[in-house]
């Protein structure tokens, strides 16, 4: 630098010129990426989504016809995985908040095991839910209550959930907490002042303003859930069912799963082509859109609470 | 506040903390619901403060509490029965003699002479008249792919995250940042596929390759899914840096550039750290990706253009056919048990250094 000037200059130093051209284009690379991936997508999976499509069965050994069962299978998936990992995932949040003291050793054993369960591979989940749902409970209930007839003792809707649940679980506790520590101290302390017990306080005042923040964490819980494989593949994912699961011990198809299947195990790779790419586009418009809407939500939450807290 | 001045005579059966809290205005443990008392004489609805007052929490209202307490460690179990039961499923590789005929934790790690082959050699082949369970092939295999995602994925996640909390206004940082949002939460599945359908083919025209699965393309396209963590992680590091050390390196006359390499980053450095490791963790745990666009064939090489086999795609691709039990099923789990074992170590540092550093800021802010 020239230090023979107090002024600063006019033209930006040459360090910053290489700097911001460096960034930005690393920048505009990791946004080019993402453009080609979905313009490819779109382009090739846009003309054979149709409503058929999206309501029928697959036919002619996967070269014809719809997605529907790997649609329904995907929903009651998310549906069964939400039910479980909601109010796991909402508790530890607010015991995490609201109770347990930051310094104390459960408290530190629940955080380290919070952020670790975020990055178990999908894969290994995949193997405890195979060794634990399937095996250890599915097994010990078919020898309590079906006298060792195989009924929940195998890869099953209500495994593949589960597994599900516990994957997602860090993403409810992680979005909750932070909706937790937005409510404003003073309405606990005004709720308190009125003699609301702690529970009152926080079931009548603290909760309701974390909806949003709950909200947020439900759906990416959702979308992740939705998009996820591997914690499937053994736990009760199948590649093709003539009929649609009607119970929480059977198989069914994912969306997800459909797409690895086909992309890889299909003898005809060029007559399934066409379906695959319209899979895949139904998948990424659903992820898509449940992550914008998570965004969404969010941001709503945070220009509401910046203005109700000037 | 202590309302002992304003409140009716008390009743001899007052107990003793209130009747000793009356009389010391000190007295740390007066209830702060004491403030309740009403400032006037109307005797029915004093008692019915005082009944309110000395109440506890309703029977339900402790259960929920104390539910609330136990699902609470539901994290922490899951973590332990994952633990359990993958360890559970593998722990024969170590004291079953009938496992013991086919494959040790020797077998497995150190150089094999196999009939037909010159010299001891790894090799993982274990669907074969004699089965084979070398398992540096896949080791190799893993580690080369995690390399090439991260080779990619780090430099241009920190460049984006410089430039987003660094130069860019508000519309460009609220344009990108969603975007790397979406780009995480495309599924693994579909970063896949791209991979297999698209991204191959482009590279065997650019480069030629002969197989044309293999750690090249799977590692750039491994670096897809990295490149959303570490840049999220990296870009905070970086906004959390307080803005006095920026004022005050530029009151000392740095330009931007200046200030960012040598004050900023290094501030954050602790959180850039904290992007990688768990950007690792990722990539080395990271299974759709992989499996669909290697190739899956466990050739021991260092050569980025061969096809490989890494760890978790092994899982994914055998265990479905394996027999419960077998040894080939417990090589499987005692491979998910080094998977576990060593994405918890790298997350877990990642963590520490993520809380370092926010203790650091802290103390600064």
């Amino acid at each position: 630098m020239k230090g023979s000037s107090l002024r600063p200059s006019r033209w930006p130093h040459i360090g910053d010129v290489v700097l911001w051209l460096a960034t930005g284009l690393a920048t505009l690379l990791v946004l080019v990426i993402l453009a080609v991936i979905l313009i490819d997508v779109v382009k090739n999976g846009a003309p054979r989504l149709t409503l058929g499509f999206l309501t029928k069965a697959p036919s002619d050994g996967m070269t014809a016809g719809g997605i529907f069962p790997a649609i329904f299978g995907t929903v009651a998936l998310v549906i069964l995985m939400t039910i479980a990992a909601l109010p796991a995932g909402v508790a530890t949040a607010i015991y995490l908040h609201e109770y347990a003291r930051p310094a104390a050793l459960a408290t530190r054993i629940v955080r380290i095991a919070v952020n670790n369960l975020a990055g178990v591979p999908s894969i290994v989940f995949g193997l405890f839910g195979l060794g634990f749902f399937v095996q250890f409970v599915g097994g010990g209930m078919d020898k309590l209550f079906y006298g060792g007839d195989k009924v929940f003792g195998q890869p099953a809707l209500i495994w593949a959930a589960l597994t599900m649940a516990i994957l997602t679980l860090p993403v409810v506790i992680v979005a909750t907490e932070e909706a937790l520590s937005n409510v404003s101290p003073d309405v606990r302390l005004a709720s308190a002042a009125l003699g609301a017990t702690k529970f009152q306080t926080i079931a009548r005042v603290v909760l309701p303003q974390a909806v949003p923040g709950i909200m947020t964490g439900a759906i990416l819980a959702i979308s992740r859930g939705a998009g996820e494989v591997a914690p499937i593949l053994f736990t009760g994912a199948a590649y093709f069912l003539p009929t649609l699961p009607h119970a929480l011990h059977d198989q069914f198809m994912q969306l997800g799963y459909h797409v690895y299947v086909l992309a890889t195990q299909s003898p005809d790779v060029d007559a399934t082509r066409p379906l695959l790419y319209a899979t895949v586009l139904v998948l990424l418009v659903l992820t898509f859109a449940l992550n914008a809407s998570a965004i969404l939500v969010r941001s709503r939450m945070r220009r509401h609470l910046s203005r109700s807290h000037g | 506040m202590n309302g002992n001045t304003i409140e009716p005579a008390r009743s001899p059966s007052d107990r003793s903390p209130r009747a000793a809290a009356s009389r010391s205005i000190r007295t740390p443990d007066a209830s702060p619901r004491r403030s309740l008392s009403p400032e006037n004489s109307d005797p029915t609805l004093s008692q019915r403060v005082r009944k309110l007052e000395s109440r506890q929490p309703p029977l339900v209202e402790r259960l929920i509490e104390v539910t609330i307490k136990v699902l609470a460690y539901s994290a922490v179990a899951a973590m332990i029965l994952i633990f359990i039961f993958i360890a559970k499923e593998a722990w024969p590789i170590l004291t079953s003699s009938a496992i013991h005929r086919e494959v040790t934790l020797a077998k497995m790690w150190f150089a094999q002479q196999w009939p037909g082959y010159d010299s001891p050699e790894h090799v993982w082949q274990p669907v074969s008249e004699i089965p084979k369970y070398g398992v540096w092939p896949l080791v190799v295999g893993t580690i080369k792919v995690t390399f090439i995602a991260m080779l990619v994925a780090v430099p241009l996640a920190i460049s984006a995250a410089v430039f987003v909390s660094q130069y860019a206004g508000r519309r460009t940082r609220e344009i990108v940042k969603p975007a790397i949002e979406f780009l995480a939460g495309i599924p693994s599945v579909v970063l896949g596929f791209f991979a297999l359908m698209v991204m191959a083919s482009w590279f065997q025209d650019l480069f030629g390759f002969d197989s044309r699965l293999n750690a090249l393309v799977a590692g750039v396209a491994l670096s897809f899914a990295v490149i959303p963590v570490v840049f999220t992680v990296c870009e905070e590091a970086l906004g959390a840096v307080p803005r006095s050390y920026v004022e005050a390196s530029a009151a000392l006359g740095a330009a931007r550039w200046q200030t960012i390499t040598r004050v900023v980053l290094p501030a954050a450095a602790p959180g850039i750290a904290a992007s990688i490791a768990l950007g690792l963790g990722r990539a080395f745990g990271e299974t759709m990706i992989v499996l669909m666009a290697s190739g899956n064939a466990a050739i021991l090489s260092a050569t980025p253009a061969d096809s490989v086999r890494t760890l978790s795609a092994t899982i994914a691709a055998e265990l479905a056919e394996v027999v419960f039990g077998g040894p080939h099923y417990t090589v499987l789990f005692t491979l998910a048990v080094l998977l576990f074992v060593v994405t918890f170590g790298i997350n877990f540092m990642g963590d520490q250094a993520i809380s370092r550093m926010k203790r650091r800021m802290g103390v600064a802010q």
